[in-house]
C-alpha cells in the first residue's frame, strides 16, 4: 500500500504502480512511493504512524480524520495522498511542541471536552483552523465551525467551552 | 502536629479532578484497535450480503483467490468444517459467523479476504460471485407473525413460526381487577424505533495467534474482554489460559461492543490458519447495517386510574423486532432485559406486563444502548403514558407526577413487577427542577403566545433508573454471576496499581478509581496508576456497560482498599508499638487514640510491609476483591424540556433543558455532569433525528452518516444541569449510584412530551419517534397521531 522513503529519495521496487508524492508533514519533509487511490488519512496512519488522525465513517462526515492542509481543515479520508503533493500537512501531532502543549490542547482538559477521545484529534484541528482565521468566536461561531465534526460523548457543550478557553489564551499570548 | 489530609487536595471523592486518560488523548497517543501494527499482519475484510433474505446457490472464490497479495479467502462452508460457521449469542440463540445455507438479513457476513493489505482485501471481497435466489422478506414484528410468513429461522429444529419467546412478569388477574375498579382507563401505543449506538469508532480485532507458544492473543473493541475470553474458550474450543483479550483505548462503545461479532471470530480463526497477526477493522457502514442495534420495540400499555389522578394499576405489552439472531446482550434470566422495571418510580400497586420476541430479515442484536437493559424503552413508555395520562384526567403534568411519585418514607419500595427501589428523594427532585425551569411562569407564557398563534409546550421526564447489574442471584450472563473484581498492589514507596475487571470506553476510569483509592486509603489519586481491559493481568469481571462500573467495580474498588487498609492498620500497630485496638484511622493516616500526635502515615505502613513487617506477617501490601452488590442501585432523574413548535412548517426548536440528577455521591463531578450532557444529546437526538428503518425489501436506511443522523454542535442545544439532591445509596460502600445513562435513557420522553404539550389542542395524542418535521407537520395540519418509523409506516 505504501512504501515510505522518509528524506532519502529512494525508488521504489514494488509490483503495485506507485506514484510519488512529496508532502511537508508537520513540518519535515517526506516522500511516499503511494497507491494513486490510497486516502491521505491511509498515508499518515499506516504510512507514517502517525495514528492521532482516526477514520470514522469513510464517508466524509464524521470528521474524525480531520488535519489542516495549508492551514485549512480537510477530512483527510476523502483526500487522495496524491493530492497532497507540494502542500503542508499538519496532524494532531503536530500541534504540540515537545515542551509545550497548544492551548487547544490544553483547553480540551481543562474543560472536559473529551470522553473516548476518539474525535477529539479531528474536533482541535477543526477548531485550529476556526482560530486560525477567527480568533474571538462567539459559542454560535464554534458550534458553526465544528458542525463538520461528530462526538458520540459528550454533547459538544463542552467542547465548545474548550475551544473558548483556548481562543482565550491564544489571545492573551499574542497581546502578551 | 499532624494533619489530616484535606481529600479535595489528594484528589479523593469530590474533587473534579482533571482526567488523566486526556493527556495522552489530546496528542494523537491513544491506542485505539486499528493503532496497533504488528509486524507480518495481514489485512481482513468482509464481504456482506446486499439482500435481506435468500437462498445461496452458488458461492465461487476463484477470481479472489488469483488476486497477488491475497493469502485466504473464507466461506461458510470453511468455517462448517470446523466447527464454527454458527455461534452461540448471549442470550441462548445461535448466529451465523459466516452464512451457509440462506443469508437472513442485509448485511450479513457471507465470505471474508485475508490479504496484504486491507485495498487488496476489498478488491478481492468484489471478485468474489455469489448467487442469491431471493426469499420473501419480513421487516417488522407484526409481519412475522403473520400465517404465510416465511420461517426465518427454518435452521433451527422446533422453530414453527417467527416467536423467540414469550415472556410474562406480574399479576394479571390482580391487575385485571384494578382495571375493573377504575374511574377511568389511558391508553397509549407507541413504537420506540430502531436505533444504532454508533460509537465513532467502529468494531474491530487483531488476532495474533503464535504457533510456538500455543497462545491466541486478540486485541478488539470489546467493552466486555472477560466474558469474549470465555466465548472463544467455548466457541473456538481453546483453553481458557492460552487465550488473551486485551481491550485497548476504546473509541466509544454505548452497548455496540458487548456482543460477540463475526469479525471477531474470522480473523480468529484466519490468525490460526495462517499463523500471521490478522487485522480486521469494520467500516462505517458494516458497523450500522450488522452490528448490535437498539429499541425496535412496539409498545400497548394502558393505566387504570381514580378520579383524583392516583394510578391503580398498569398492563403493558410489548412485542420486539429482534433481528434475524436473538443475540441481546442482557441478563440471561429476562427476556426483553429489565422492562419491566417501567412505573417503578410511580406507587402503583399492580401491574402486569407481557412481552413478546420476534425474528425478522433485520440486523440482530439489541444492545442496551447507552441504557441498562431495555430500560430505555420502559422509560420512554412510562413517562409517554404519564403524559397522555395527565391530559387524559386533566390533571396538571407535575401535579398528577407528584400525586404518584413513591414518597421518600415508601423506601425500600417493592414493585409490583418485583424490583426493590433502594432510596430517594423523588418530589425534591421533581421540584427543583420545575424551579429551574419556571414552570408556572413557562405556562402563562405558553397560554399568552397561543394568542399569536405561537406553539409553545413542556415537557417533563421523571424516572428511576435500574443500574448496577447484578446481585448474582437474579443476573448473570450466560451462566456467568454478574458480580466485578478489584485488585490493588501498594508498592514499597506508597504508590498503588489498580486493576478492575471493568473496561472504560470515555467514562474516565483512569481517573476516578484512583479517587475512590484517595477516599479509601488517603494516597493521593495522583500516586495511583489504574489498569483495565487486558485479562491476562486484570481480575476477572464482566465489563463495562449498563451503567454497572461504578455501582459494581467501583464499590469493589473500595472494599479491596479496606482489606488493605485493615493489613496497614496492624502495620501501623507495630510501628507504634501500641495494640491493634488501640489505633484510629483518619484519611491517609493511623494513630494512637491516645495520642493523636503519635501516627503514621498510609506511606510508612507500606514501606514497613516491605521492610519492616512484624514477625510471622505475610510481607507486602496488596489484595483483591470481587463484589457482588445485594441490589441495584436506583438514581433518579427529573428532565423537562421547553420547546417551540413553528406550525408552518413542523419544525421545533429547543427553548430551554433542565437536568436534576440524583445519582447518589458524586466521585468526580466534573465527569458526572460530561456523562449527562452526553446523555442529553443522545435524547435529543432519538426524538428529532436519530433512526434506522427498512424498506420493504428489507434494505437498511441508514446505513452511513448521510442517512443515519446524528446531531452535530450546530443543532445540539444546551443544557442546564442540577446536582443539589443527593441521596447516598444505602447498599454501595461509598453511597454512589450509576448515572452514565439516565439521560439517555428519561431524556427522550421529555423531548417528545414538549412538542406533544406543543400540539395539545390539535387532539393529537402521539407522534412516535423521530420527531422530523414533516411528521410534526403532517399532525398539526392532519389531527391525526403519526405512527411508525419513516419511511416504512407501522401496518398494523
Amino acid at each position: 500500500m505504501t512504501i515510505i522513503y522518509e528524506e532519502t529519495g529512494e525508488e521504489s521496487g514494488a509490483e503495485i504502480p506507485q506514484q510519488r508524492v512529496t508532502i511537508r508533514v508537520n513540518g519535515r519533509k517526506v516522500i511516499a512511493e503511494v497507491e494513486p487511490r490510497l486516502l491521505l488519512a491511509h498515508l499518515l496512519r499506516h504510512g507514517m504512524g502517525l495514528t492521532g488522525t482516526h477514520t470514522g465513517c469513510d464517508t466524509t462526515n464524521c470528521g474524525a480524520c480531520t488535519v489542516l492542509v495549508d492551514g485549512r481543515a480537510v477530512k483527510s479520508c476523502t483526500m487522495f495522498a496524491v493530492q497532497a503533493e507540494g502542500r503542508e500537512v499538519t496532524t494532531v501531532e503536530g500541534l504540540a511542541t515537545q515542551s509545550e502543549l497548544h492551548p487547544l490542547q490544553e483547553g480540551f482538559k481543562e474543560e472536559h471536552g473529551l470522553q473516548c477521545g476518539f474525535c477529539t484529534p479531528g474536533m482541535m484541528m477543526a477548531a485550529k483552523a476556526l482560530l486560525d482565521r477567527n480568533p474571538d468566536p462567539t459559542e454560535e461561531d464554534i458550534r458553526w465551525g465544528l458542525s463538520g465534526n461528530l462526538c458520540r460523548c459528550t454533547g459538544y457543550q463542552n467542547i465548545v467551552k474548550s475551544v473558548l478557553w483556548a481562543a482565550e489564551k491564544l489571545r492573551s499570548q499574542s497581546a502578551g | 502536629m499532624t494533619q489530616a489530609l484535606d481529600e479535595i487536595k489528594i484528589g479523593g471523592m469530590g474533587a473534579s479532578r482533571k482526567r488523566v486518560e486526556d493527556n495522552r488523548f489530546i496528542r494523537g497517543k491513544g491506542n485505539y484497535t486499528d493503532d496497533i501494527h504488528l509486524p507480518g499482519m495481514l489485512h481482513m475484510e468482509i464481504l456482506r450480503s446486499p439482500v435481506a433474505h435468500a437462498r445461496i446457490t452458488r458461492i465461487d472464490a476463484s477470481r479472489a483467490w488469483e488476486i497477488p497479495g491475497v493469502h485466504l479467502v473464507l466461506t461458510g462452508e470453511m468455517m462448517a468444517t470446523r466447527n464454527l460457521a454458527w455461534m452461540p449469542t448471549l442470550s441462548y440463540d445461535t448466529q451465523a459467523v459466516l452464512a451457509t445455507d440462506k443469508v437472513r438479513f442485509q448485511g450479513q457476513e457471507v465470505a471474508c479476504v485475508i490479504a496484504d493489505d486491507p485495498y487488496i482485501a476489498k478488491d478481492a471481497c468484489e471478485a468474489i460471485e455469489i448467487d442469491y435466489e431471493p426469499l420473501p422478506v419480513v421487516v417488522n414484528p407484526m409481519q412475522a407473525g403473520e400465517p404465510d410468513a416465511p420461517v426465518i429461522r427454518d435452521d433451527k429444529e422446533n422453530q414453527a413460526g417467527n416467536v423467540i419467546y414469550d415472556w410474562e412478569v406480574g399479576d394479571a388477574e390482580g391487575t385485571d381487577r384494578a382495571f375493573e375498579q377504575a374511574d377511568m382507563i389511558s391508553r397509549l401505543q407507541l413504537h420506540y424505533p430502531r436505533s444504532h449506538p454508533s460509537p465513532i469508532e467502529c468494531c474491530g480485532s487483531i488476532a495474533d495467534f503464535n504457533r510456538s507458544t500455543s497462545k491466541l492473543t486478540v486485541y478488539m473493541t470489546t467493552q466486555a474482554p472477560h466474558i469474549i475470553r470465555a466465548a472463544v474458550a467455548l466457541v473456538a474450543e481453546l483453553p481458557e489460559h492460552m487465550i488473551r483479550i486485551i481491550s485497548p483505548d476504546i473509541g466509544g462503545g454505548f452497548g455496540n461492543k458487548v456482543p460477540v461479532y463475526p469479525g471477531y471470530v474470522a480473523s480468529i480463526l484466519a490468525s490460526i490458519l495462517l499463523e500471521r497477526p490478522v487485522k480486521w477493522i469494520e467500516d462505517k457502514t458494516g458497523n450500522l447495517i450488522s452490528t448490535g442495534f437498539a429499541r425496535d420495540v412496539y409498545l400497548d400499555g394502558e393505566l387504570a386510574l381514580r378520579r383524583d389522578g392516583k394510578i391503580l394499576g398498569m398492563r403493558m405489552r410489548t412485542l420486539a423486532d429482534h433481528g434475524a439472531f436473538f443475540s441481546d446482550a442482557q441478563p440471561s434470566k429476562f427476556k426483553i432485559g429489565l422492562i419491566h422495571s417501567t412505573f417503578g418510580c410511580y406507587d402503583v400497586p399492580v401491574a402486569h406486563l407481557a412481552a413478546r420476541g420476534m425474528y425478522t430479515n433485520k440486523a440482530p442484536g439489541g444492545v442496551a444502548y447507552r441504557c441498562s437493559f431495555r430500560v430505555t424503552e420502559a422509560m420512554f413508555f412510562q413517562e409517554r403514558m404519564m403524559h397522555a395520562a395527565a391530559n387524559d384526567l386533566g390533571i396538571d403534568q407535575a401535579e398528577f407526577r407528584r400525586i404518584n411519585l413513591v414518597r421518600d418514607d415508601q423506601f425500600p419500595h417493592r414493585t409490583p413487577l418485583g424490583f426493590l427501589l433502594d432510596s430517594g428523594q423523588y418530589g425534591a427532585c421533581l421540584e427543583l427542577g420545575l424551579k429551574a425551569v419556571g414552570y408556572e411562569d413557562f405556562l402563562r407564557e405558553k397560554e399568552e403566545a397561543k394568542k399569536k398563534g405561537r406553539l409553545l409546550g413542556i415537557g417533563i421526564s421523571t424516572m428511576s433508573e435500574p443500574l448496577g447489574a447484578g446481585n448474582s442471584r437474579e443476573y448473570d450472563i450466560l451462566g456467568i454471576k454478574m458480580f466485578d473484581s478489584a485488585e490493588i498492589r501498594v508498592h514499597m514507596t506508597g504508590k498503588a496499581l489498580l486493576r478492575t475487571g471493568a473496561r472504560g470506553q470515555g467514562q474516565g476510569h483512569e481517573t476516578t478509581w484512583a479517587q475512590i483509592v484517595a477516599h479509601e486509603l488517603g494516597i493521593p489519586a495522583d500516586d495511583v496508576t489504574v489498569e483495565e481491559g487486558d485479562t491476562d493481568t486484570a481480575p476477572f469481571g464482566m465489563g463495562t456497560y449498563a451503567s454497572r462500573s461504578t455501582p459494581v467495580a467501583g464499590a469493589a474498588i473500595a472494599m479491596v482498599c479496606r482489606k488493605v487498609r485493615a493489613k496497614a492498620r496492624k502495620l501501623a500497630a507495630h510501628l507504634l508499638e501500641v495494640s491493634e485496638e488501640d489505633i484510629e484511622w483518619e484519611l491517609g493516616r493511623f494513630y494512637v487514640r491516645s495520642a493523636p500526635d503519635r501516627g503514621v502515615t498510609i506511606q510508612e505502613c507500606a514501606m514497613a510491609a516491605y521492610s519492616n513487617m512484624p514477625d510471622g506477617m505475610e510481607p507486602g501490601l496488596e489484595n483483591n476483591a470481587y463484589y457482588d452488590p445485594p441490589n441495584l442501585t436506583w438514581p433518579f432523574a427529573c428532565y423537562i424540556v421547553t420547546v417551540e413548535v413553528d406550525p408552518e412548517t413542523g419544525v421545533w426548536d429547543v427553548l430551554n433543558i433542565v437536568a436534576v440528577d440524583d445519582c447518589g455521591v458524586r466521585i468526580n463531578p466534573m465527569i458526572v455532569e460530561g456523562q449527562i450532557m452526553g446523555g442529553l444529546t443522545e435524547a435529543f437526538a432519538m426524538s428529532n433525528m436519530q433512526f434506522i428503518t427498512f424498506d420493504s425489501e428489507g434494505n437498511c436506511i441508514g446505513s452511513n452518516y448521510m442517512d443515519y443522523l446524528i446531531p452535530t454542535s450546530w443543532e445540539t442545544p444546551g443544557f442546564e444541569l442540577h446536582g443539589e439532591v443527593v441521596t447516598p445509596c444505602p447498599h454501595h460502600p461509598i453511597g454512589a449510584k450509576g448515572v452514565g445513562e439516565c439521560a439517555a435513557v428519561g431524556g427522550p420522553a421529555a423531548f417528545v412530551n414538549a412538542v406533544m404539550d406543543a400540539l395539545k389542542d390539535t387532539g393529537v395524542r402521539n407522534i412516535d419517534m423521530p420527531l422530523l418535521p414533516d411528521r410534526v407537520w403532517e399532525a398539526i395540519t392532519e389531527r391525526h397521531d403519526v405512527s411508525g418509523a419513516p419511511p416504512v409506516r407501522s401496518d398494523g
